[in-house]
């Protein structure tokens, strides 16, 4: 198999500056590079055919292709220290909440050498029981187990001693909450060789995990791990329980090494050691942080009112965070190239691969009156989404058999490229978190998704150059910015745009992108949302760490899980999660709709309502005589489709938006969210349902701005039809004319 | 069992389906739709894509991540109304023991 994957270091680059490309290759020796400006992604015949532009640059190729290991699964980290070394009989303690007990070795924490094993650790066994291990440097090895497997998501104080001076390991596993008949308690006892010292070896101590010859970690831990603690001597194992509870500073623990309080710096990717000694250490792959641990009751769902409840980190065999590949070359962004969406691609024989990424305007400059916002937090929402391959429901909900391209097939038989928070981890819990800083398949030019109606199936990225090729056959001057400019930049990335156009599906949201945009469109600025279920779920950008954003789906929306209960909280930011319409600030306020149902089968025309005949709205149908807009399409067939946003003036919609036209028929595969679904009752389908639709809106806002929204995802798909002459492109192309004219609505 | 059972009575939808596989559907459509897409992942029937837009070969899901899908080779279609019709029929004697002769 050969194989081309890569990822930049950025997701958006101003001319000047510079773009690190990683890339791994298999079975292929050498392979040449290319800049291209992405122009229409989508390879549909029936389409308006693929276009990309090759911009001439001196890559210094062909470059040699070499393979870089992705190395998944999460720990902690603690470098090596003069205590540990010093270690004899020793004594481990902490808390944990197994997720997947029995499935193989699982470690709990360990200090060993990686090629030798000399050292301890603590671990679950293969059938899920405690087990604690001491290995000598004269190669003898002791393991002792209780014998007693732990039950999944059930917390326990698990301890393991070695006393180097009977030669005796102790190991005892204590259920927090016992029950009857329930036999989960073990403790064990072996003498062994006195004198296995742990001395003298370099290794760090791994929670979660432990070292391995060929790649960082191994036999990583699923589940959460709360307090974890290592003593200079063996601990009395009828004492487990009190020791957890006791302060790491107390007078009583003398021979206390560390003591991990992972209620600390829970928005960091750090662990603090709350001992004398301060050994302090760092997480890989970002473990899940802000959740329930042992002494959580329900009483603060908040983790930054009460850290204390949150001292559990849970871990995943499965987490990535940071591919950590070496740069295989970069790109200087050319001071002359024009803003626009971009990529490198990298091929060689039959494969190809592209790296996509925006090319903004020179800092402080706008080049153009339009501005189209690279709805980048939405990709990295939806980067490697395991929808098609994961999921039984995904058929139904599509309305059709499940289409698996090359990309499918690569993701299911390699899901090291990790997750997204439309998939759940090994241990069934929920994604979190979700990075951009590994190869994101599925974001890609002729990438076919899986949601994206009958017809070209495509969705986000390469949906999204729907947009892009209208643009380019108007031959509209436009910027390209994207949610992450918005997000470190702020009001200046994009003030002097006269429109802002969105994406097919800006659906994920930061506090500060939304308050970017906001403050844009209350100082006169225009927004054409051409999109569907916009601006819906809130997510968080981590305060120090580049590339990665965190989502809960607090409370209700459509989602494929619900996070559990007290974890309501972003973790990289302590904000409550969920909706933004949860939080205060529905979308119908920014854009006169909001969202109310998903299908992904066939979409609808709309049909245009009396207000769309008010003068206010006249620039926009000029030239348009039917009824009837968007009956064709390329996402689904219609221009009203997969997901709909309706106008409600009750969440939000300003009382003199003018709904301009409706989608009037879907079919049952579309149903009523969940938000809106207080007490179900038959007729919740789109064949029934009245608030099932897209409604059409345009308003004016405050010192002459105006918004325009289609509320449609499939909007997009129909500008192409009959060579980008249609009343679907004629509406655009009247609505972006007007909006770039300086005359104050 | 809740669940819906496919009977005789829904060889109309079965004919209603042959004649219109996307699109829209009629509720009692719908419902043996929802009866036969239902299911576990494993072993779930999927087309995977030969050469996109022109050609598919029917295909199974596997239970675990890593494990490869399963082609099912000769099952090619160069149409896509002509795969879910393939497939309605097979997994409608699945569903009753009888094969769907229309």
């Amino acid at each position: 198999m050969t194989r081309i994957l890569g990822y930049a270091d950025r997701i958006s680059a101003a001319p000047g500056e510079i773009i690190q490309i990683m890339v791994s290759c298999d079975n292929i020796d050498s392979y040449d590079v290319e800049l291209v400006r992405v122009i229409q992604g989508d390879v549909n015949p029936a389409g308006p055919g693929y276009r990309e532009e090759v911009v001439p640059h001196d890559f210094g190729g062909p470059i040699s292709g070499r393979h870089q290991p992705i190395h998944l699964g999460s720990y902690g980290l603690v470098a090596d220290s003069p205590v540990f070394r010093a270690l004899t009989s020793l004594g481990v303690l902490a808390a944990v909440w197994p997720t997947m007990p029995g499935l193989g070795s699982q470690t709990i924490l360990s200090r060993q050498d990686p090629k030798s094993g000399v050292g301890f650790r603590l671990l679950l066994d293969e059938q899920g029981a405690l087990a604690f291990e001491v290995r000598s440097r004269e190669g003898e090895a002791a393991i002792i187990s209780t014998g007693k497997p732990l039950i999944a998501e059930k917390w326990y104080v698990v301890a393991g001693s070695y006393d180097a001076v009977k030669g005796e390991l102790t190991v005892g596993q204590l259920p927090l909450h016992a029950y009857p008949r329930v036999d989960d308690a073990g403790f064990a006892r072996l003498s062994t060789a006195p004198g296995l010292a742990q001395s003298e070896i370099a290794a760090p101590v791994m929670l979660g995990a432990q070292p391995a010859s060929d790649c960082p970690a191994i036999q990583h831990f699923n589940g959460r791990i709360d307090s974890p603690r290592i003593w200079s001597r063996p601990l009395d194992l009828a004492a487990i329980q009190e020791l957890l509870d006791i302060d790491g500073q107390h007078s009583a623990y003398g021979d206390l090494v560390a003591a991990w309080d992972f209620s600390i710096g829970i928005s960091t990717d750090r662990i603090t050691d709350v001992s004398p000694n301060g050994l302090h250490g760092r997480l890989v792959n970002l473990p899940t942080r802000g959740v329930a641990g042992r002494k959580w009751t329900g009483e603060e769902h908040n983790w930054t009112k009460l850290p204390d409840h949150y001292g559990a980190i849970h871990f995943h065999d499965d987490d990535l965070y940071d591919c950590g590949w070496e740069t295989d070359f970069s790109l200087t962004v050319p001071e002359t190239l024009r803003s626009g969406v971009y990529a490198v691609r990298l091929h060689a024989a039959d494969e190809e691969y592209y790296v996509p990424f925006a090319v903004r305007p020179p800092r402080g400059k706008f080049t153009a009156p339009v501005a189209f916002l690279l709805p980048t937090a939405s990709y990295m929402a939806y980067a490697n989404n395991r929808i098609g391959i994961d999921f039984s429901e995904t058929e139904i909900v599509i309305g059709r058999l499940v289409q698996l391209n090359k990309i499918d097939l690569f993701m299911q038989e390699h899901p090291e490229i990790g997750l997204c928070y439309y998939d759940l981890h090994n241990d069934g819990s929920g994604v979190y978190y979700s990075s951009r800083l590994r190869p994101v398949v599925n974001m890609q030019p002729k990438n076919i998704g899986h949601l994206g109606g009958v017809g070209s199936n495509l969705w986000q990225f390469n949906a999204d150059t729907h947009i892009l090729g209208w643009l380019e056959h108007l031959a509209q001057p436009f910027d390209v910015i994207t949610d992450e400019d918005l997000e470190t930049e702020g009001l200046s990335a994009i003030s002097g745009y006269r429109t802002i156009i969105t994406g097919t599906h800006p659906e994920y949201y930061s506090a500060s992108m939304l308050d970017v945009l906001q403050a844009h469109m209350n100082q006169g600025g225009r927004l054409m949302y051409l999109g569907g279920n916009g601006f819906y779920w809130r997510v968080s950008y981590h305060p120090e760490l580049p590339g990665v954003i965190e989502c809960r789906k607090s409370e209700d929306g459509i989602r494929a899980f619900p996070p559990r209960p007290g974890e309501y909280y972003a973790s990289f930011t302590g904000e409550y999660t969920g909706l933004w319409r949860r939080n205060g600030r529905p979308p119908n306020e920014l854009t006169g709709v909001g969202m109310v149902s998903q299908g992904f089968d066939i979409s609808s025309p709309y049909v245009r309502t009396e207000a769309s005949r008010n003068p206010r709205a006249a620039f926009i149908f000029e030239g348009v005589e039917d009824d009837v807009i968007g009956d064709f399409g390329l996402s689904g067939g219609g221009a009203a489709g997969l997901e709909l946003d309706a106008a409600n003036p009750a969440l939000g919609t300003p009382p003199h938006a003018l709904v301009l036209a409706s989608s009037q028929r879907h079919t049952d595969v579309y149903l009523m969210t969940p938000e809106d679904m207080n007490d179900p009752a038959p007729g919740l389908g789109g064949t029934e349902a009245e608030i099932i639709r897209s409604d059409m809106v345009f308003f004016e806002t405050p010192k002459g701005g105006a918004v325009f929204s289609t509320g449609s995802i499939a909007w997009a798909g129909s500008l192409s039809h009959n060579h980008y002459d249609n009343n679907v492109a004629r509406i655009t192309t009247n609505v972006l004319k007007r909006f770039i004219d300086e005359e104050a609505f | 069992m809740s669940r819906y059972q496919i009977t005789n009575a829904d060889l109309k939808y079965a004919a209603e389906f042959k004649e219109q596989a996307l699109g829209y559907h009629s509720p009692g459509l719908q419902r043996v739709l929802n009866a036969l897409r239902g299911g576990p992942k494993a072993g779930k029937y999927v087309l995977v894509v030969r050469k996109p837009f022109e050609r598919w070969v029917l295909g199974r899901l596997p239970s675990v991540r890593g494990a490869p899908v399963e082609i099912l080779e000769g099952q090619e279609f160069n149409n896509l109304e002509e795969a879910e019709w393939s497939v309605f029929k097979l997994r409608w004697k699945a569903h009753t023991g009888r094969e769907l002769d229309l």
